[in-house]
């Protein structure tokens, strides 16, 4: 990427803002369609979410008197702004497109440590008791999931150190250099690490996401929303928006890190449309088939099975599996 | 930002997405532990019980299917025994299995409801639609049978107003034998799910011996072990000449409530059966007349629990006093024992789990004055009412808006 224009277009239209926005969006109908044929229900139009978030943009900025008006209005933007980035370097790197992203793998991880950190701060400037409980949910949810995320994506990365082929990539932690690894070596999920990795990386993505069953953090029976109670009007809007970018980007990152011999070809691309609507028709499944666990509980989960599991499948990558 | 492990407390209601009604609990928490509770239940009280005594015998049952939203055969029919304790009658055996059939059916649909909702409390939303889609049929049921699919109108003192249409009982049996099948997968569903397991188990735990301080009854006490059925123990209608068992669990928790619930809608069920096989012929109705003065008990199980009326008559034909004792009245103080030093997110269920109904529980408390005078009339509780508006105001220092004066309401 060259001109400057390039980079608007990367940043703000494809693949960053506009269209992880409107892809996210797309993705969260599909999780209240699949959720409403898995309930027996006939679900909304496609245009649901479209509204939805046109709806509130339209409405009046409330600021609570007991927040701090500043950190409160720009939380949500800062937490749309990283979660875009993160989006556009995924889809870059999942579509195989031509030219190089700035990033790789650290800075998409880091980039998607901001929509939590967003909602926390959020939740503590805006004065509410069950904001402060929701950001601490927040708090330790990301402490639970995020090393075990980690630990998951880095096996992508792992595999190209350790088996066959991996020379012809360079620099193991770009997404374009896994991409271009797994094109020679195959699927990461062909080997055993990859697939261990990739269940990791799906269960760390349901709690990145706020899904049930690790949706305590806005839990709306308990907490009523947590960190976003008293958000309403556009800096809701943004945060249901950065929430829809996630949904388009984890499963793009999970596959560009994990699944990704395919990319760049024509073929390619239409097998990414199916893996990314796999990933989150997955989600919705597991969303829809559990009830909500506690705080506690869902952090010795990740503390215990799942860092273990990532940990077995940072082994077996090491071993060249 | 606040320290999350000052004490705070935290408000559940008067309006909150776990209530289906204005009630309002204050949580003081510190960090996620719930240290104390306190309820507050004044936000919805309709004063039945004094518009019941300007209301004729006749009159009054329809009335009472009003206090709730679900327990309408409940209290209409809790008052007919009442008044039926107070006559010293019994009503008549096809009477008696209208009654109980009208009640089952009440049951059924109570305890899918409540299945679907504790579903929703704990984000399980697939639960909360299955279990609401299974209870559609049982109120369209309710509707075959009596023309409506909440408040019949039918119970009456002696007896019921109408007969149910024999003629539908056919199509009734093949809705419960599909509802079976159904109850039968969600209840093996939830008994097999280990995430669910781990959610419930050990979950707001109501020892035996706190269930018999707190006197809970229906499910909550069953689901302590508590072997208690106003059904079976002073059996009314027709369940002294069906077969059915009284289902317990020793667990205490919310997943013992929860099993104690699903695993009586077949017993429901069965009961519905052997009425609609055995339906007795002959007059449904005593047709009474004439109340004497005196006082009546009236006792039935509701879906929540005993339901407990008291009648006294004057010798009108109005009630010259009525009292309710719904059965959430006796479940809800048990969460003193049940909820304090549970983490929020249980308490949450727990609070769900005794199925509470506070438009039941709600009653009004007369003010006396200081030195025990005479209850406050009407320019008393406005005063008290604005007083206390403005203390609400001032705490949360807002300047209240001017409203009328004093001199406006009492002049």
């Amino acid at each position: 990427m060259d001109g400057f224009g390039e980079w608007i277009w990367f940043l703000l239209v494809f693949p960053g803002a506009a269209f992880a926005a409107g892809l996210g969006l797309v993705l969260s109908w599909a999780d209240r369609k699949v959720s409403a044929m898995v309930q027996w229900r006939r679900g909304p139009p496609p245009s649901q979410p479209f509204l939805d978030v046109a709806k509130l943009l339209g409405k009046e900025v409330v600021v609570p008197a007991t927040s701090w008006p500043a950190g409160f209005l720009a939380f949500p933007f800062a937490a749309f702004a990283a979660a875009s980035l993160a989006a556009a370097l995924s889809w870059h790197a999942a579509l195989g497109l031509p030219g190089r992203a700035p990033g790789d793998l650290v800075v998409v991880l880091y980039l998607l440590a901001v929509p939590p950190l967003a909602a926390i701060l959020g939740g503590a400037a805006s004065g509410n008791p069950l904001g402060a409980v929701g950001a601490s949910r927040h708090m330790v949810l990301v402490l639970g999931y995020e090393l075990p995320l980690a630990a998951a994506l880095l096996v992508g990365a792992f595999q190209v150190r350790t088996v066959g082929g991996g020379e012809a990539a360079a620099g193991t932690l770009s997404l374009e250099g896994i991409a271009r690894f797994q094109a020679l070596a195959g699927d990461a999920v062909g080997r055993p690490s990859g697939i261990l990795a990739l269940l990791v990386a799906l269960l760390c993505c349901q709690a990145k996401l706020g899904l049930v069953p690790f949706d305590q953090a806005e839990a709306d029976t308990e907490i009523a929303e947590g960190a976003f109670i008293e958000y309403s009007g556009p800096p809701l809007a943004i945060f249901r928006l950065t929430q829809a970018v996630l949904l388009a980007a984890m499963p793009a990152l999970l596959v560009a890190v994990l699944w990704n011999g395919s990319a760049g070809t024509p073929g390619g691309r239409a097998a990414l449309a199916g893996k990314v609507l796999l990933v989150v028709v997955l989600l919705v499944l597991v969303k829809n088939t559990n009830p909500r666990v506690r705080i506690d509980q869902a952090l010795r989960f990740f503390w215990g099975p799942v860092t273990a599991a990532a940990a077995l499948a940072l082994l077996l990558a090491r071993m060249g599996w | 930002m606040a320290d999350p492990s000052a004490p705070s407390v935290i408000e559940i209601g008067p309006f909150h997405p776990l209530l289906e009604e204005p009630v309002g609990f204050s949580l003081t928490v510190e960090g996620e532990r719930v240290v104390a509770i306190e309820a507050r239940m004044d936000y919805i009280h309709k004063g039945l019980e004094r518009l019941a005594q300007e209301r004729t015998y006749d009159m009054v049952p329809i009335l009472l299917e009003r206090i709730c939203g679900i327990c309408s055969v409940t209290h209409s029919v809790c008052f007919c025994h009442a008044v039926e304790d107070l006559l010293g009658v019994a009503i008549p055996p096809r009477a008696a299995y209208v009654r109980t059939i009208l009640g089952e059916i009440e049951r059924l649909h109570s305890h899918l409801l409540w299945v679907g909702l504790a579903g929703h409390f704990i984000g399980y939303n697939t639960v909360f639609m299955w279990a609401w889609k299974y209870r559609e049929p049982v109120c369209d049921l309710f509707e075959m049978l009596t023309g409506h699919r909440q408040n019949s109108a039918m119970p009456l003192v002696g007896g019921v107003r109408r007969d149910l249409p024999v003629e539908h009982f056919p199509a009734a049996r093949r809705i419960l034998d599909e509802l079976e099948g159904q109850v039968e997968r969600l209840t093996a569903a939830v008994l097999d799910d280990p995430v669910l397991a781990a959610r419930l188990g050990g979950v707001g735990v109501l020892t035996a011996a706190q269930a018999l301080d707190y006197g809970v009854v229906g499910p909550t006490a069953r689901a302590s072990g508590l072997d208690t059925d106003v059904r079976r123990d002073e059996p009314y209608g027709a369940y002294g000449e069906v077969e059915w068992k009284v289902v317990t669990r020793p667990g205490g928790d919310v997943l013992s409530k929860a099993v104690v619930r699903l695993l009586e809608i077949p017993e429901s069920i069965r009961i519905l059966r052997q009425c609609m096989d055995r339906m007795p012929p002959g007059p449904i109705d005593l047709g009474l007349l004439h109340v004497p003065p005196g006082e009546g008990i009236g006792r039935y199980e509701a879906p929540r629990g005993e339901d407990v009326h008291y009648v006294r008559s004057d010798g009108t034909n109005m009630p010259a006093r009525l009292k309710v004792r719904a059965p959430s009245f006796v479940n809800i103080p048990s969460f003193r024992a049940s909820c304090l030093g549970a983490p929020l997110a249980d308490v949450m269920i727990t609070l769900a789990a005794c199925d509470p109904c506070y438009s039941c529980t709600e009653r009004a408390v007369a003010l006396l004055a200081p030195g025990g005078g005479p209850a406050a009339g009407v320019p008393g509780l406005l005063e008290a009412s604005r007083r206390r508006t403005l203390e609400v105001a001032r705490e949360l220092g807002r300047r209240p808006a001017p409203g009328p004066g004093p001199d406006r309401w009492e002049g």
